[in-house]
């Protein structure tokens, strides 16, 4: 995915944009994915229950905001002072977006 | 005139914090269409440069404390159960609307929808915000970058709007009450 460093010498890198941003799209997904996950599975659903009062949230937003933190400081490690081809990675990142939008949808998460 | 403290939090988490933030996702979409876009008039100064630094920074506080205060002070209060044998269910939001099946709904789509979707929210102007203030208008010059975070903040546009319409309409018909009563003003009788 890098590109050599000179090849765009008047720009900032754009290897730790395109961390976050493929890390926020990860992140996204991820919300979307647990909150299905513990809607559907009793079991899973109870390991989410971070805390009592606010049930299995607790633990899906805990977890998804974990995995967008984690993914994000690796890639921006990975990517720091890099040139990525951003293209496919930002195009991935939107998808993850747009799915973890459409999965917290209860209709869209329940034919599941 | 007066107002329990679980309504003041429900007003500050909905009305402070989430429609505050609803608010300002347009000027954002508005300032970042003039600093980074080709055909936008551009932003002739650091100041406004600044500006907008500032400005999606204080939006990641308010998308933060709206989902703080939304999961974890005000949604236990919606969602807590009566004890067996209690027929009024207006200290119960979410028992109130699952009791009837013509507002089920407002829980089953609205709340569960509600819940998630706005947490998608702050992750969005979170990353917006660090890319701006890495890039600032050069931004510009990363197209692809900057689509994105266009593209991101839209998107949490949308999920911000989902989230306090449902608010909203789920406070319409079961209201969050209870707790110690604040006497805000004294009114006149007529």
């Amino acid at each position: 995915m890098s590109l050599p460093q000179d090849s765009v010498p008047d720009k900032l890198p754009n290897g730790p944009g395109a961390a976050a941003i493929l890390a926020a799209g990860i992140g996204s997904f991820a919300l979307g994915m647990l909150a299905v996950l513990a809607d559907h599975v009793a079991r899973f659903g109870k390991m989410m229950i971070f805390y009592r009062p606010t049930g299995p949230l607790s633990g899906v937003t805990t977890c998804a905001v974990l995995v967008w933190l984690v993914v994000w400081a690796v890639l921006d490690r990975s990517w720091r002072g890099r040139t990525v081809r951003a293209r496919p990675l930002i195009t991935a990142a939107m998808v993850l977006l747009l799915l973890g939008l459409l999965l917290t949808f209860p209709p869209f998460g329940d034919l599941f | 005139m007066e107002i329990t403290v679980r309504g003041l939090w429900t007003m500050i988490h909905g009305m402070g914090f989430g429609a505050l933030y609803l608010m300002a996702c347009s000027g954002a979409l508005v300032e970042l269409w003039r600093c980074c876009w080709p055909t936008g008039p551009g932003t002739e100064s650091r100041t406004n440069d600044s500006f907008l630094r500032v400005y999606l920074v204080v939006m990641a506080a308010l998308a933060w404390l709206a989902v703080l205060t939304g999961t974890y002070v005000v949604y236990p209060w919606y969602r807590v159960a009566p004890l067996p044998g209690i027929a009024d269910l207006s200290g119960f939001p979410q028992r109130l609307l699952l009791s009837s099946p013509s507002t089920a709904g407002w829980h089953s789509i609205g709340m569960e929808w509600k819940e998630h979707v706005a947490w998608l929210v702050p992750i969005s102007i979170t990353m917006a915000a660090s890319v701006f203030l890495r890039y600032g208008r050069s931004l510009g010059t990363h197209a692809t970058l900057r689509n994105a975070v266009i593209g991101f903040v839209a998107v949490s546009f949308f999920a911000a709007g989902v989230a306090d319409f449902f608010g909203a309409m789920l406070n319409k018909n079961a209201p969050v009450r209870g707790g110690r009563t604040i006497h805000v003003m004294q009114g006149r009788r007529q």
